[in-house]
C-alpha cells in the first residue's frame, strides 16, 4: 500500500511546514521528532521476538499460541494471528485484567480438563482431528444447548475469538488483509470512487 | 483554615473551567482588556506529545484497547480526553433506581479536545418550546438575540456545511463541506426514497484555512485531537489567543471548591485545591465565571453555602441542579451487501460524518413531542479493537472461513445514532450527596435520572427509522431492541450522550431560574455561568455551539457592565 511508505514522522513534518502567522502554538519539526521517538519507544516496549509471557504459564502460553493459529491461520493470501502478535497482545491484556484472567486463564484449564476427560491428553497433545472435534463443539453457542457441560467452553472460546480478532486486525498484516487504505494526509478528500449499484 | 494561601493579586475575573464555555470567556474577556485567572482541574495539554494522530494500532502495545482492555468503554485509548465516566478519587453517586453516567475530561480544553465537533444551531422554535407545546419552559432570549453570536462563533472556529433552509436546523456561516463517502451516498439514496432530509453535516473542522490554522488533512481522527488544530478545540483555538493578550493566568491542577462571597453577597473569588501540593489556595477576583461543565458548576454553587446563601450560591430559586437533561440516544447498525463490491479506497475523510439527517418531521403530528436528528457512519474505517465482535457473535466458527468472512464483511456496516430532545422532568436532577466527598474533601454529586414516555417513544421511532433506511437499500438491520428491559428501544443511560445541560438555567423569573438572559446570576450580579448549565431546553442539536454563542454574548455583557462600573 502506498501510504505504508510514508512514516508518521514524515506526515507530521510535512504538516509542520508552511504554518505561519497562526495564533496557535503549531507543531515544530522537533515536536514531530518527539512524537516519532515516543512511538519508537512504544514499539520498543511492544513484545517481539523471544517473548516471555506476563501472565500465562509456559505451557498455557503454548496452548494459547496454537489456539490463535487455529482461529486465524495463515492462508494463501497472508500470515495469521500468531505472526500478527495476537498471543502477546492477549497475554498483555490478560496480565492487567482479572476478568480476562478468569475467562482465558481459567478457560485454558477448562479446555485441558475437557480434553483429558475425553482423550486422556491435554489439548496441545491431542491429535489435530481431536482438536478440531473440540473446537467444532465450543465454537458454536447452539452446541451448549443439548450439552450444557460445554457452556463454559463456549464462553471461553467466544472471548478468545474476539481477542484474537482484535490482535490480528489491529496488526500490520491484518490491516493489509482487510485492504484498509488511509491514516495519511490528503490535500483533498476524493469522495466515493463510484457508487455500487 | 490556617494553611490557606491567598493570591496577593486581585484579578478582574476568575474563570473556572477551560472547555468550550470557559475558553470562550477567557478569549473575549482578555481581549476586552480584563485580567483573568483561569482555573483548570486537569493538566495542560501538549498536542504534539499527547495527541495520537496517525498512530497505527500496532504501534501501541495495547493496540487501542488500553490497559487491561478497559479503554474500550471510553472510546479507546487513542482519544484525547483525560478522564471518562469514572475518575479515580473523584466519584459521583446515583440515587437508588437511577443510572446516570457522568463524563468528565480533566485537561485544558476539557471535552473539546475529543468531542464530535458537531456544530448545530438551535432553531427559533427551540427558544419558545412552552409556547409551542406547553411543555418545559421558554427561554428569556430569542433566536434573534443569539444569531449574531452564532455567526461570530462559526466564523471564528470554522464550521463546514451548506445552506439548506431546513426550519429545524438554521443555516450558518459555513465553509464548504467535504465530498460524501460511499456509505453516505447510499444512505442519502434511501432517505430520498423515504422522504427523510439528508444533508451535508455541520462540523467544526476546517475545509479551508482560517486564521492561520491549516485545513483538514482528512485522516479521520479528529477525536484523537489534531496536532495542526484543523478542527476546533478550546485548548488550541481559544486559549492561545487569550494567552497572547498577556492578560490570562492559566492555573492547572486547580480543583475549585467554593465560590467566596462578602457580606453584601458579592462574589469575591474562588477557593480551590491545588492538586500538586494538596493544599487549599484562594484567588481574589472582582467577578467569577463558572464554566466547569453543567453539573460541575451546579456542584460548585451548591457547595458554596454561607449565611447569606444557605441553599447554595445563587440558589434562592432552588433551581440549581434541577432541570437536568441529556440527549435521547438510541443506536443501531445494518449490513449493506452492495458495499462488498467496493474496491479498497481511502474512506477516512474528516473525523466524523459528512452527511446527517436533521429533524424532518416537524411539519406533522408525532406520538412524542419535539424531535431528533440522525448521525451515521461506518464503511472502510481504520480497523480497531472490537470491530469484529458483532460478526463473531452472529456467525461464530473459526479458521480460514472466519478470515474470509471478515474480508467480505469489512466496510459493509453502517451505524446510525439518533439524538433527540428530552423534556425536563421532576425526577431528574443532581444534588449534593450527604455522605460522600472526593479525595479533595469536596462533597460530590448524587444523580437522579428518569426517562419518561416522551423519550421512550422517540427512541422507538428512531429504531423504526433506522430499520427502514437499511431495508430500503436491501440491507439487513442487525440491532434488536424491544420495549422490555433496562434500556427500552435501545435508549442509552442518562449522561451517555454527554449532552448534560440545564442545571443552572436562565429565565425571566428569578423565582424559577438561576440566571438571566446574559448568564448572570439573579442573586449575585458579579457571578456568571457559561457552560451547559444555563440552557433552558436541550433540543436535538449538540449543545457546544450554543454554549459558545451564549458564552461570547455573556462575556461581552460582562465587559460592558465592568466598563459601566456595575461589577
Amino acid at each position: 500500500m502506498a501510504n505504508e511508505s510514508i512514516s508518521r514522522r514524515d506526515i507530521l513534518r510535512s504538516l509542520a511546514v508552511g504554518v505561519t502567522g497562526s495564533v496557535l502554538q503549531v507543531i515544530p519539526a522537533e515536536a514531530a521528532e518527539y512524537v516519532h521517538q515516543m512511538v519508537h519507544k512504544e514499539k520498543a516496549a511492544a513484545p517481539a521476538g523471544n517473548y516471555t509471557p506476563k501472565y500465562f504459564s509456559a505451557s498455557q502460553y503454548a496452548t494459547l499460541i496454537h489456539l490463535c493459529d487455529l482461529i486465524i491461520p495463515k492462508d494463501e493470501k497472508c500470515g495469521g494471528a500468531v505472526e500478527a502478535g495476537a498471543p502477546e497482545f492477549i497475554d498483555l491484556l490478560t496480565s492487567e485484567n482479572h476478568k480476562f484472567q478468569l475467562g482465558l486463564g481459567g478457560g485454558l484449564f477448562w479446555l485441558d480438563g475437557y480434553c483429558t476427560d475425553h482423550y486422556g491428553k491435554v489439548f496441545l497433545e491431542c491429535a489435530p482431528e481431536q482438536q478440531k472435534e473440540v473446537l467444532d463443539l465450543i465454537a458454536f453457542r447452539k452446541n451448549a444447548k443439548p450439552d450444557p457441560t460445554l457452556s463454559q467452553g463456549v464462553s471461553f472460546f467466544a472471548l478468545l475469538r474476539n481477542m484474537t480478532c482484535d490482535g490480528y486486525y489491529t496488526s500490520k498484516i491484518g490491516i493489509a488483509d482487510l485492504g484498509y487504505i488511509g491514516n495519511t494526509s490528503l490535500r483533498e478528500f476524493p469522495g466515493c470512487p463510484s457508487l455500487p449499484e | 483554615m490556617a494553611q490557606v494561601q491567598r493570591s496577593a493579586k486581585q484579578y478582574d475575573v476568575c474563570i473556572i473551567g477551560s472547555g468550550a464555555g470557559g475558553g470562550m470567556a477567557a478569549k473575549i474577556l482578555t481581549e476586552g482588556g480584563l485580567n483573568c485567572a483561569l482555573l483548570e482541574a486537569g493538566p495542560d495539554v501538549h498536542p504534539e506529545k499527547d495527541f495520537k494522530m496517525f498512530l497505527w494500532p500496532y504501534e501501541a502495545p495495547h493496540r487501542g484497547a488500553g490497559v487491561g482492555g478497559r479503554a474500550r468503554e471510553n472510546f479507546g485509548e487513542f482519544l484525547a480526553p483525560n478522564g471518562a465516566w469514572h475518575i479515580e478519587g473523584e466519584p459521583y453517586t446515583s440515587a437508588p433506581g437511577s443510572d446516570f453516567q457522568w463524563f468528565r475530561s480533566r485537561i485544558v480544553g476539557g471535552r473539546t479536545n475529543h468531542w464530535g465537533r458537531i456544530a448545530l444551531r438551535f432553531a427559533p422554535v427551540d427558544f419558545k418550546s412552552k409556547t409551542r407545546d406547553g411543555l418545559g419552559d421558554d427561554w428569556p432570549i430569542t433566536y434573534e438575540d443569539l444569531a449574531p453570536y452564532y455567526d461570530k462563533v462559526e466564523g471564528y472556529i470554522g464550521v463546514f456545511g451548506t445552506k439548506e433552509n431546513v426550519p429545524s436546523a438554521p443555516d450558518g456561516v459555513f465553509l464548504p463541506p467535504p465530498k460524501p463517502r460511499c456509505t453516505e451516498l447510499i444512505v442519502k439514496k434511501a432517505c430520498d426514497k423515504l422522504g427523510i432530509t439528508c444533508i451535508p453535516s455541520r462540523l467544526a473542522i476546517l475545509t479551508k484555512s482560517v486564521n492561520g490554522r491549516l485545513p483538514c488533512h482528512y485522516c479521520g481522527q479528529c477525536g484523537r485531537g489534531c496536532v495542526t488544530a484543523s478542527n476546533f478545540s478550546s485548548s488550541q483555538v481559544l486559549i492561545p489567543p487569550a494567552m497572547k493578550t498577556g492578560k490570562l493566568t492559566l492555573i492547572t491542577g486547580a480543583m475549585a471548591r467554593e465560590i467566596l462571597v462578602d457580606k453584601e453577597g458579592k462574589a469575591t473569588g474562588v477557593s480551590y485545591i491545588d492538586k500538586a501540593t494538596r493544599s487549599e489556595k484562594r484567588i481574589s477576583a472582582r467577578a467569577v465565571v463558572a464554566a466547569a461543565s453543567a453539573c460541575e458548576s451546579a456542584r460548585l454553587l451548591l457547595n458554596s453555602k454561607s449565611t447569606l446563601f444557605p441553599a447554595g450560591l445563587a440558589n434562592s430559586s432552588g433551581a440549581v441542579g434541577k432541570y437536568l437533561t441529556d440527549s435521547v440516544g438510541s443506536g443501531g447498525y445494518g449490513y449493506f451487501p452492495q458495499l462488498e463490491k467496493m474496491p479498497p479506497h481511502n474512506h477516512d475523510g474528516v473525523g466524523g460524518m459528512h452527511m446527517y439527517m436533521p429533524w424532518w418531521k416537524f411539519d406533522r403530528k408525532n406520538d412524542f413531542p419535539r424531535g431528533y436528528h440522525i448521525e451515521f457512519g461506518g464503511g472502510r474505517e481504520m480497523p480497531g479493537v472490537g470491530m469484529f465482535n458483532g460478526m463473531n457473535r452472529d456467525e461464530e466458527g473459526y479458521g480460514v472461513s472466519l478470515k474470509q468472512r471478515a474480508r467480505k464483511e469489512y466496510g459493509c456496516h453502517i451505524g446510525f445514532a439518533g439524538r433527540g430532545e428530552m423534556i425536563p422532568n421532576p425526577d431528574t436532577y443532581c444534588e449534593i450527596d450527604p455522605d460522600v466527598v472526593d479525595e479533595w474533601g469536596i462533597p460530590v454529586l448524587r444523580f437522579h435520572f428518569k426517562w419518561s414516555d416522551y423519550e421512550l417513544l422517540q427512541a422507538k421511532d428512531m429504531q423504526e427509522t433506522f430499520r427502514s433506511i437499511v431495508e430500503t437499500m436491501g440491507g439487513e438491520y442487525k440491532t434488536k431492541t424491544s420495549i422490555h428491559g433496562e434500556y427500552p428501544f435501545g435508549i442509552e443511560a442518562g449522561g451517555k450522550i454527554i449532552h448534560e445541560v440545564g442545571t443552572a438555567r436562565m429565565g425571566a423569573d428569578p423565582k424559577s431560574s438561576v440566571l438571566n438572559g446574559f448568564c448572570q446570576a439573579h442573586d449575585v450580579k458579579n457571578l456568571f455561568v457559561t457552560d451547559g448549565a444555563p440552557l433552558v431546553t436541550n433540543p436535538d442539536k449538540n449543545p457546544t455551539l450554543t454554549i459558545m454563542a451564549l458564552a461570547w454574548r455573556a462575556s461581552e455583557y460582562l465587559l460592558d457592565e465592568a466598563r459601566k462600573g456595575n461589577i
